[in-house]
C-alpha cells in the first residue's frame, strides 16, 4: 500500500502528535538527564533565544521614536500590505487545491495518484531561488508566455501577480501534507454512512468530512500562512524590489540592511519575529485543542 | 420492501468478488449471508446499499429497479462493522442526521429520535459523545441512526464483529426483539455460522463470489447442498471412499449406503461429529473402536475414536451421557454414524 509512504513523510505534523511522556522503565541516572537537558537547552538559547532578542535589543537600540519611523515610513507600510495582500490571496488558494488535492489522493483510485503524491512535496525540495526562476522562465520577456503577455499588456513578473504566484507555489504543501495523512487515517465509513442516510456530496463535506480533519486542516493553514508572509527567495527572484511597489517585508528588510540602515531594519524584522511567535502560539493552541479532542 | 437481487457481478480487476448471484428475500423477513472472509458477502451487501456499482445484474428493492439508483436515494439502512459513528456529534445527533439532511421538521426529528433511543434503550445519553461510550452501545446508536429515517431494507455489516462474546449474545437477542417490533426487512453478513443460525429466518451460504446454498438454518445444517456447506457449517468429519458396489462405499469398518454415483466414483463422505453415536456394548450397525483421546468441551466432550481406519473419528457427545457412561481415553467403545453426506470428488 503506498499510504505508508505519505503517513511516513510528513513525521512532524499534527496527526501523529501521541502521548510522547516519559517511560518510567528508562530513566537514565539523574546526573545524565541534567546533563542531556542541559545541552539541549544551551544549545537552543544560541541558536534561538539569543538571535531572537537580539532582533528585539537591535529594532529598539536607537529609541522607540527610530522604530515607530522605520514602520510607518511609506516603504515599509506598502511592503507590510503587500505582504498581507499576497498572503490573503496564497492561503485561501492553497486552503482550496490542498484540499482538492488531498481529496483527489486518498478517495480516488486513478493512474498517476502516486505521482501526485510526489509532485506535491515538488515545492519543498526544490530550492525558493529555483521555484523564482521558473517564472522568470514562464513569464519573463524572454519566457514562454513573455511575448504574448506583453502584447496585451499584462504584467505578471515584477509585479504582483508574480509575487502571489511564487508564494502559491512555495507553500502548496503545507495544507495538503496534513490533510492527506488525516483523511487517510479517517477511511471511508463515515462518509458513506452519512451517504447512505441521505446526505448529499456537499452536506457530507461540510457535516462529516470537514469536522473531523478541522484541526490538522487549521494547523496547515498557520504554517502555511507564515511561510507566505516570510518567504524570501522565489518572492526575491520575480518581485524586481521596487520599492513601495514590489517589496515585502523580507525584501524591505534586506534592502535596509544594505543600506546599513540597522536599526530600521532590525525594527521591520521584529514584525516578522512578531509573526513567527504569534504562529507558534497559534500552533500550540491547535495541538492542544486537538489533543484534547482525540 | 423486499430484495430481489438478479444475476449481481462485481470485478476487482480479474478477481470476480461476486459472481453472477441471484436471490429474492421477501418482505419483512431477517436473513443472514454467511460464508467465510473474502466470499464476496460484504461487497454484496455494499452494491445493495448503493456503496458498490456492480459490474452486472439488477438490484430490486420493494420491486422498483435501483440498481441506477444513487445510494442516498434507495432509503437504505446500513450499519458498519467499526459502528461509523460521527466522532464529533453527540449521540442525538448521530440519530437524528438521516432526518436532518433530508429537511425533516425540527418536532418530527424530537420525536422520532426520542422514540429510537427509547427502542435501543439508550435514553440518557443523548448528549455523550460516541468516545464515551462502549461498543455494544455505539453499535445500538449505529442501529438507532440508520433506522431514523424509516429505511425500506435494514443492511447490516458483520455487526457484532468488533464486539466481545457477551456483549455478542445480548445484541443478537436484541436484534431479534428490535425484527420483532419494526418488521424492516433485514439482511446481515456474518461469517459467524452460530450467529447466522440463531438470528436469521432464511439463510444464504457464500463461497468465492458465489451462492452456494440458501435455506432455513435447519435446512442448510441438516441438508448442505454442497461439500463447502456441510464443511463450512458446522463442524463435521470428512472421509474420503470409493463406491466398491452399487450403492454401496467403505471406509474402514463403516459401510455408507451411496445413491446416485456409479461404481468406482470417487466420494467425499461428511457426518457431523454429533451424529456419531458412541455406546458401551455393541448395537447394531455398530464397528468397535477405541477412544485416543478426550477433550472437554462445556456442554459436551469430543472423544477422538480410533476404528482402524487411516483417520480417528470425532464423536461429540453431552457430557452428563458422556461421564454416566464413562467413555474416556483408553475405553473400548461401540460406533455408529446416524447421519451422513455423500458428495462425489470432482475429477480435478
Amino acid at each position: 500500500m503506498d499510504g505508508g509512504k505519505i503517513m511516513a513523510g510528513s513525521a512532524t505534523g499534527l496527526a501523529r502528535k501521541g502521548a510522547l511522556g516519559p517511560s518510567r522503565s528508562l530513566t537514565e541516572p539523574r546526573w545524565v538527564q541534567w546533563i542531556a537537558i542541559g545541552v539541549a537547552l544551551a544549545f537552543l538559547s544560541l541558536f534561538l533565544v539569543v538571535p531572537l532578542v537580539s532582533v528585539f535589543v537591535n529594532a529598539f537600540a536607537k529609541g522607540i521614536a527610530v522604530f515607530a519611523k522605520a514602520i510607518v515610513d511609506p516603504m515599509a507600510l506598502s511592503a507590510i500590505k503587500l505582504t498581507f495582500l499576497a498572503a490573503l490571496i496564497s492561503v485561501p488558494a492553497n486552503l482550496v487545491f490542498g484540499l482538492a488535492a488531498a481529496w483527489a489522493i486518498t478517495r480516488f483510485r486513478f493512474p498517476g495518484r502516486n505521482f501526485l503524491i510526489t509532485l506535491i512535496d515538488l515545492p519543498f525540495s526544490v530550492s525558493p531561488v529555483i521555484s523564482g526562476m521558473v517564472f522568470v522562465l514562464m513569464f519573463g520577456a524572454q519566457g514562454w508566455f513573455g511575448p504574448w503577455l506583453s502584447d496585451h499588456g499584462i504584467k505578471i513578473l515584477f509585479a504582483v501577480p508574480g509575487i502571489v504566484l511564487a508564494t502559491i507555489f512555495v507553500t502548496f504543501p503545507f495544507v495538503a501534507r496534513e490533510v492527506i495523512p488525516l483523511l487517510q487515517s479517517q477511511g471511508t465509513d463515515e462518509e458513506e454512512a452519512a451517504f447512505v442516510l441521505g446526505a448529499g456530496g456537499w452536506q457530507m463535506f461540510w457535516r462529516v468530512t470537514l469536522p473531523n480533519i478541522k484541526w490538522g486542516l487549521l494547523y496547515g493553514v498557520i504554517l502555511c500562512n507564515a511561510r507566505a508572509m516570510g518567504e524570501f527567495g522565489a518572492v526575491s527572484v520575480v518581485s524586481g524590489h521596487i520599492r513601495g511597489r514590489t517589496n515585502t517585508i523580507p525584501l524591505h528588510v534586506e534592502i535596509l540592511y544594505n543600506e546599513y540602515n540597522f536599526a530600521a531594519a532590525f525594527a521591520v524584522a521584529s514584525l516578522l519575529a512578531c509573526l513567527a511567535l504569534v504562529t507558534l502560539a497559534a500552533k500550540s493552541w491547535v495541538e492542544w485543542r486537538y489533543r484534547n479532542e482525540n | 420492501m423486499s430484495i430481489d437481487v438478479q444475476g449481481l457481478t462485481k470485478k476487482f480487476g480479474d478477481f470476480r468478488a461476486v459472481d453472477d448471484v441471484s436471490f429474492r428475500l421477501e418482505a419483512g423477513s431477517l436473513s443472514a449471508l454467511l460464508g467465510p472472509s473474502g466470499s464476496g458477502k460484504s461487497t454484496l451487501l455494499r452494491m445493495i446499499a448503493g456503496l458498490e456499482t456492480p459490474d452486472a445484474g439488477e438490484i430490486r428493492l420493494t420491486g422498483a429497479e435501483a440498481t441506477a439508483q444513487s445510494a442516498r436515494d434507495r432509503n437504505v439502512g446500513f450499519v458498519f462493522q467499526h459502528y461509523a459513528l460521527f466522532k464529533h456529534m453527540t449521540v442525538w445527533d448521530n440519530v437524528a442526521f438521516g432526518l436532518d439532511v433530508r429537511k425533516a421538521p425540527k418536532e418530527e426529528i424530537d420525536a422520532r429520535v426520542a422514540d429510537l433511543l427509547r427502542l435501543v434503550q439508550m435514553q440518557g445519553y443523548e448528549r455523550r459523545f460516541p468516545s464515551q461510550l462502549s461498543g455494544g452501545q455505539r453499535q445500538r446508536i449505529a442501529l438507532a441512526r440508520a433506522l431514523a429515517p424509516q429505511p425500506k431494507v435494514l443492511l447490516l455489516d458483520e455487526p457484532f464483529g468488533a464486539l466481545d462474546a457477551k456483549v455478542r449474545d445480548e445484541l443478537r437477542e436484541w436484534i431479534r426483539r428490535l425484527h420483532d417490533e419494526t418488521h424492516v426487512t433485514t439482511l446481515f453478513v456474518t461469517h459467524d455460522q452460530q450467529e447466522a443460525m440463531e438470528i436469521s429466518g432464511k439463510i444464504i451460504v457464500m463461497a468465492r463470489g458465489r451462492i452456494e446454498q440458501e435455506g432455513t438454518p435447519l435446512e442448510i445444517f441438516d441438508k448442505p447442498a454442497t461439500p463447502f456447506v456441510a464443511q463450512f457449517v458446522g463442524e463435521t468429519n470428512i472421509v474420503e471412499s470409493v463406491v466398491s458396489a452399487p450403492e454401496l462405499a467403505l471406509w474402514g469398518p463403516f459401510r455408507f449406503t451411496v445413491t446416485g454415483p456409479a461404481v468406482g466414483a470417487r466420494v467425499r463422505i461428511f457426518f457431523r461429529p454429533n451424529d456419531v453415536y458412541l455406546s458401551s456394548n455393541p448395537e447394531t450397525l455398530q464397528v468397535e473402536g477405541k477412544i485416543t483421546r478426550s477433550r472437554f468441551r462445556g456442554p459436551l466432550i469430543e472423544h477422538h475414536v480410533d476404528v482402524g481406519a487411516e483417520r480417528p473419528v470425532i464423536a461429540h457427545v453431552p457430557k452428563g451421557v458422556s461421564l454416566a457412561s464413562g467413555f474416556d481415553a483408553g475405553r473400548r467403545v461401540w460406533v455408529g454414524v446416524t447421519a451422513f453426506h455423500v458428495f462425489p470428488v470432482d475429477p480435478q
